[in-house]
């Protein structure tokens, strides 16, 4: 059985002996290593007798190595020939190492922090400029020769990306539609202009909900399953050997992810734009008794098509956005796993942050244009 | 100009010639002045402690990393000046097999083997299909092992069929990164003998980084030692066990150097 670690100091003829008994391992040794260290401080000169010792593991031996101060003197220990093979295994390998020069601290550290900083904003710019030039040429290549373009996997790419999103981005879209009605009809209603309600539907779906409910959910979506696509291609060297097959990965990878994307992202803007207008038809039709064939009338004669220009004018650059985004942190990715997560989370974030910013940019434009 | 040179370059033009070869990682430098010089039809051994910069030197050879200098030929050719078009001769020339096989994971194997005939012959569908069938074949795999995923695959058969994808094109050139690590020792012997065959049946030149002092002594006409930033020796085996360096001597005449040796000296009785 398993003995708790001990010891007891015998003064013999001639020197003192430290006398170890029971088992020394980590679970066993317990406060006795903290007492032998006091004792060997007290008397220097004491011997070890480790003959009687049970089991002995390398936290064990590090305890008595430690006690006595780090090293052994094999001549003056007495143990069986492992246990001492142990004790000579350890203080080989706890052997002081050279001291490792300390991290800056401080004001020093921050100031290496914010330059990391300043110097990771600059390269990331210069990288998406070079990823951006690099599809540039890619798109240019593709229209010049429509052979190069991988059809079978735009298409799959597409069904997955565009069809398979179909449910959700409608359902979402619907309910948004809904909501915004019921807002609208409540508060116009206090006005007395409650049919109004018809033009801030039509207005904010045909213009506005239609396009960033499809880009977030894409972005969500595909920007994150492109990166980690193409993440875990990339740790598994899948891009190098295509890269020495003579096969460009921006042509074999991120063209066909843009392509299915700038098919499919109008489509669904579309999708989007017909369930909130469903949505926002059946609030009015309940709530204020707004018959549907009022409502679409309304929306032909006072929205009319120019909202839904406006608002089908931005999926192509919201394509192009999540597209680029996701591709371009999958080949981010370097060798670990730890890697993969940051990109997949960041192609999420800067494609949400893009369309946003984007969809800022065109309010404004279109703003200044009077449309 | 350069271009109406005829691809396959007089026998004399050495199939991989690297020179004055400087890599660095930021400070860090990895090569400070590596020669390299595989003539054709050899096999070349490249061995080196890790973190030597073996995988980077395949890596700069190949083209997939800018070296900081030097200069890198391939059957001739200078791969930092070489125009679009003779690139691609160049990746149509060699054949590449990754440590962990880097088979594309959504393709079955039989797709993998049958990728690098798609990109870059004009062949009928199913021509390539019973070539790409012929390769898996070559290489030892069982004809059912085309139909499944690399993930389904165990670890030696996926570097076989890794081998099969590097060898689609016929190359001219294999490059091997560590074939037998992680194979099983009856695995392993049987890949060398695959690797001999294939190379003196096909006349390859092959550069394979690898540890296995068994493959050393069964396969390798030569073995490029890199040590201290730099390629301390290329010579036989033979040769290198009468080396002075102490890495080399560690290397080949540690026990396990030793008993490799052994081990190929009592092969070669047999035989």
């Amino acid at each position: 059985m398993e003995q708790p670690a001990e010891f007891s100091v015998t003064e013999g003829p001639g020197r003192a002996v430290a006398v170890l008994t029971g088992d020394w391992t980590a679970l066993k040794a317990g406060d006795a290593v903290k007492r032998l260290t006091e004792a060997l401080a007290a008397q220097p000169d004491l011997d070890l007798d480790l003959s009687g010792v049970g089991r002995v593991d390398t936290a064990g031996a590090y305890g008595i190595l430690k006690a006595g101060g780090g090293k052994i003197d094999p001549d003056l220990i007495k143990a069986r020939p492992e246990t001492l093979r142990l004790l000579l295994l350890v203080e080989d390998a706890a052997k002081p190492k050279p001291p490792v020069k300390a991290p800056p601290r401080g004001f020093l550290q921050m100031l290496i922090r914010i330059g990391r900083g300043v110097v990771d904003v600059v390269q990331e710019f210069s990288e998406t400029m070079v990823f951006g030039g690099h599809l540039l040429v890619v798109v240019v290549r593709a229209i010049l020769n429509p052979a190069r373009i991988r059809w079978a996997a735009c298409i799959s790419l597409a069904e997955r990306a565009g069809l398979d999103a179909i449910p959700i981005v409608a359902v979402t879209s619907f309910f948004i539609g809904a909501v915004v009605g019921l807002l609208g009809a409540n508060m116009l209603q206090q006005f007395g202009a409650s049919v109004f309600a018809v033009e801030l539907i039509g207005i904010a779906v045909l213009r506005e909900f239609n396009i960033i409910i499809t880009a977030i959910l894409l972005a969500g979506r595909s920007a994150s399953a492109f990166a980690a696509e193409i993440g875990s291609m990339k740790m598994n060297q899948e891009i190098d050997a295509m890269q020495v097959m003579g096969v460009d990965p921006f042509e074999a990878l991120v063209l066909p992810r843009f392509l299915a994307l700038l098919l499919t992202i109008p489509l669904l803007t579309f999708v989007a734009t017909v369930a909130g207008l469903l949505g926002g038809l059946l609030v009015t039709w309940s709530v204020l008794d707004l018959g549907p064939s009022f409502f679409l009338e309304r929306i032909v004669e006072n929205v009319g098509p120019t909202h839904f220009w406006i608002g089908m004018s931005k999926a192509p650059v919201m394509a192009a956005v999540i597209a680029g985004i996701g591709c371009r942190q999958g080949l981010e990715v370097g060798g670990n796993v730890e890697s993969l997560g940051r990109r997949v989370t960041a192609a999420v974030v800067h494609a949400i942050f893009a369309i946003i910013l984007i969809d800022a940019a065109f309010a404004l434009l279109y703003m200044e244009l009077d449309l | 100009m350069n271009d109406l040179v005829p691809v396959p370059a007089p026998a004399s033009v050495p199939a991989i010639e690297v020179r004055d070869l400087v890599t660095s990682f930021g400070s860090h430098v990895i090569h400070d002045g590596v020669n390299l010089t595989v003539n054709r039809g050899e096999i070349m051994g490249l061995v080196g402690g890790s973190g030597a910069g073996k995988s980077v030197l395949l890596n700069s050879i190949i083209g997939l990393r800018q070296p900081a200098s030097g200069i890198i030929k391939i059957f001739g050719q200078d791969i930092s000046h070489v125009s679009r078009r003779r690139w691609g001769e160049i990746e149509r020339s060699w054949g590449v097999l990754f440590q962990q096989g880097a088979l594309f994971s959504n393709l079955t194997v039989r797709e993998n083997v049958a990728a690098p005939m798609y990109e870059h012959t004009e062949l009928p569908r199913k021509i390539i299909e019973e070539l790409a069938e012929l390769k898996i074949a070559l290489v030892g795999l069982p004809a059912k092992a085309g139909a499944q995923r690399p993930s389904e695959l165990s670890g030696g058969m996926r570097k076989r069929a890794g081998l099969a994808r590097a060898l689609a094109l016929d190359p001219e050139l294999l490059f091997l990164d560590e074939p037998t690590a992680g194979l099983d020792p009856i695995g392993a012997a049987a890949f060398d003998s695959l690797i001999k065959d294939l190379s003196d049946s096909l006349d390859l030149t092959v550069l394979m980084i690898t540890h296995d002092l068994d493959t050393l002594y069964a396969i390798t006409d030569k073995v490029a030692v890199l040590a201290d930033k730099k390629m301390v020796a290329v010579a036989s085996v033979q040769e290198l066990e009468g080396s002075d360096h102490p890495w080399i001597r560690e290397y080949f005449l540690g026990p396990r150097g030793r008993a490799a040796a052994a081990a190929s000296v009592k092969a070669g009785t047999i035989a």
